[in-house]
């Protein structure tokens, strides 16, 4: 029994996207998609166990929504009978319903599902909302399974599922893809989702676990579909290869205690080099298409930097700092700044970083942010200032939520105090 | 996980070397393929030579010793094999069936080893393990 609901659910992870995409081409409400595609899944589990799995679970899905997405379209129109609509004007539509239906289901198309991502992924929902409803909708992960990747409960889940639902519903957001004026910003929108949820589990915000891989996976998943359906976007590329380079740091970066290792204390070798290997062609698939100069395109840039080092000391930090120079004149961001400082740092000695961090420690968008304490901290032990080394290192560590950083800044206060005597 | 599929041909363990699939065989793999890649679960594959172009190399009491193919003794061999990335064995296993495979062909899909799998002796041993292929980063 266990057996075959782990099937179902295997299952409805590889058709849900497409089941949904299919149906709100005919419905053009993505929750009530859902909601049709959600019945064929209860069906499904009723009957799988008892009457064993169909030869084609897929084509047995796809049915089960179309029968009920027909019952749901007829229950709207009894609606309407009752405002006095002829019978046979109403068969004829009926007819004409069915049959879009069944040819929207019989092939989906890939539009199809770029436009549910776009529309899982539009401005008028709240960033929280976009997450979930693209985990939902996009990965076919269950609320239960998206409240546990976030450590939030359920039932807050649940309901910032419905109230997205309800919000794209409110506005009549068209189940379309973005006109040419507009197709950019919502491209960008897309993918700021998903490195969302890439960083959610890259740096796990809270909690105890330092990484929390399957969603950087969900995102690396996602990253590859976007990259097949918008093949002409060099973001979508760039934010790919990012993801790739970055996550192909995965085993190094933690240890065998589960504790956080920094880019400079890891092992090399244990670097995915295939994972590599596809991050740097995602790469230069952006820049062939002109967009090397792009956000993610820079970020993956500055990646593939450290990838090219086989040491620490032997990374470009010159060349970084060029990137970031560049990645400031597109989006000035002080974090990205902070970064920039630390590649100064490398590059010209803890002084001249010291000097950069300084200049951005009035910035109000850095107060609170746990990395600025953290990093004038490092500094200033370079520099053998190890009593406000140690003030900004315990600053630091009241700022994060996460145990595994408090960890790693804790070694760095043992660090300090051994040094002082 | 990653899970490696691998594909076991009928006869093609003692197929010509110069055999090839037919163009309507790749025409429905290439469709198969694509619909990994759209899904974003595809993360490399490839097609091999059959073994009647290869060799076995066997050890004995620290000899190794090499046979060219075919195997007479071979009773089945791989073909070509799929890397995935997903959730579940059983995602795994749904992709699998919807390969366009023949009759009495098979594919055997197996889980790929991560470190943290090992037991921590195991990643010990494996750590500081330098000579990595490292062309991808040597290349950019």
């Amino acid at each position: 029994m266990r057996d075959i609901h782990r099937t179902i659910e295997a299952v409805w992870k590889i058709e849900s996207t497409r089941l949904i995409a299919g149906i709100a081409r005919v419905t053009r409400d993505i929750g009530i998609a859902e909601e049709l595609a959600q019945d064929a899944l209860v069906a499904a589990l009723e009957q799988w166990p008892e009457e064993g799995i169909p030869e084609n679970p897929a084509a047995w899905l796809m049915t089960a929504a179309k029968r009920r997405a027909i019952d749901y379209l007829r229950r709207g129109q009894m609606l309407e009978r009752k405002h006095g609509e002829i019978a046979r004007e109403l068969e004829f539509q009926q007819q004409r319903l069915a049959d879009a239906l069944d040819q929207s289901l019989d092939q989906v198309i890939d539009d199809d599902v770029l436009r549910l991502i776009f529309t899982a992924c539009h401005p008028v929902l709240t960033v929280e909302g976009r997450i979930a409803l693209t985990l939902r909708l996009i990965c076919g992960l269950t609320t239960a399974e998206i409240a546990r990747a976030f450590l939030v409960p359920e039932k807050t889940l649940g309901q910032r599922i419905f109230r997205a639902k309800k919000t794209l519903s409110e506005a009549h957001v068209p189940f379309e893809t973005p006109r040419e004026d507009e197709l950019h910003r919502r491209v960008e929108s897309v993918l700021s989702v998903v490195y969302l949820i890439f960083n959610e589990g890259y740096t796990a915000t809270s909690g105890e676990e330092w990484m929390r891989t399957t969603l950087c996976d969900d995102a690396l998943r996602l990253g590859r579909m976007l990259v097949q359906l918008l093949p002409g976007e060099p973001e979508v590329h760039g934010l790919l290869a990012l993801m790739e380079l970055q996550a192909s740091r995965t085993a190094a970066r933690r240890g065998r205690k589960g504790e956080a290792v920094l880019l400079p204390d890891q092992d090399r070798s244990l670097w995915d080099y295939a994972q590599i290997q596809r991050g740097m062609a995602a790469l230069e698939q952006a820049q062939r298409l002109g967009g090397g100069a792009g956000n993610y395109a820079l970020q993956a840039a500055i990646a593939a930097c450290h990838t090219r080092a086989r040491t620490a000391a032997e990374t470009d930090w010159e060349r970084i700092i060029l990137l970031y120079d560049a990645l400031l004149q597109i989006s000035p961001s002080p974090i990205v700044a902070l970064n920039r400082a630390v590649a100064v740092g490398m590059a010209q000695g803890p002084s001249a970083g010291l000097d950069a961090v300084d200049r951005l420690a009035a910035d109000a968008a850095l107060v609170g942010y746990h990395l600025l304490p953290s990093v004038r901290g490092d500094l200033l032990m370079k520099l053998g200032r190890f009593t406000e080394a140690h003030e900004e290192i315990q600053r630091a560590i009241a700022m994060t939520q996460n145990l595994r950083e408090q960890e790693l800044l804790m070694e760095r206060l043992k660090q300090i105090e051994k040094a002082t005597f | 996980m990653r899970f490696m599929m691998i594909v076991i041909p009928k006869g093609y363990e003692s197929a010509a070397p110069d055999a090839v699939p037919s163009a309507e065989a790749v025409a429905k793999m290439m469709e198969y393929n694509k619909s990994l890649q759209k899904a974003g679960v595809l993360l490399a594959l490839d097609g091999l030579f059959p073994p009647s172009t290869g060799a076995r190399i066997s050890y004995s009491e620290g000899k190794a010793t090499v046979t060219d193919g075919p195997f007479a003794e071979a009773k089945e061999a791989i073909g070509g094999y799929w890397i995935i990335q997903v959730r579940s064995r059983e995602e795994a296993i749904e992709w699998a069936k919807r390969a366009p495979m023949s009759n009495n062909e098979i594919i055997e899909v197996r889980q790929i080893h991560e470190m943290g799998d090992f037991p921590e002796d195991v990643q010990q041993a494996a750590e500081g393990f330098e000579s990595l292929p490292n062309s991808a980063a040597a290349k950019a």
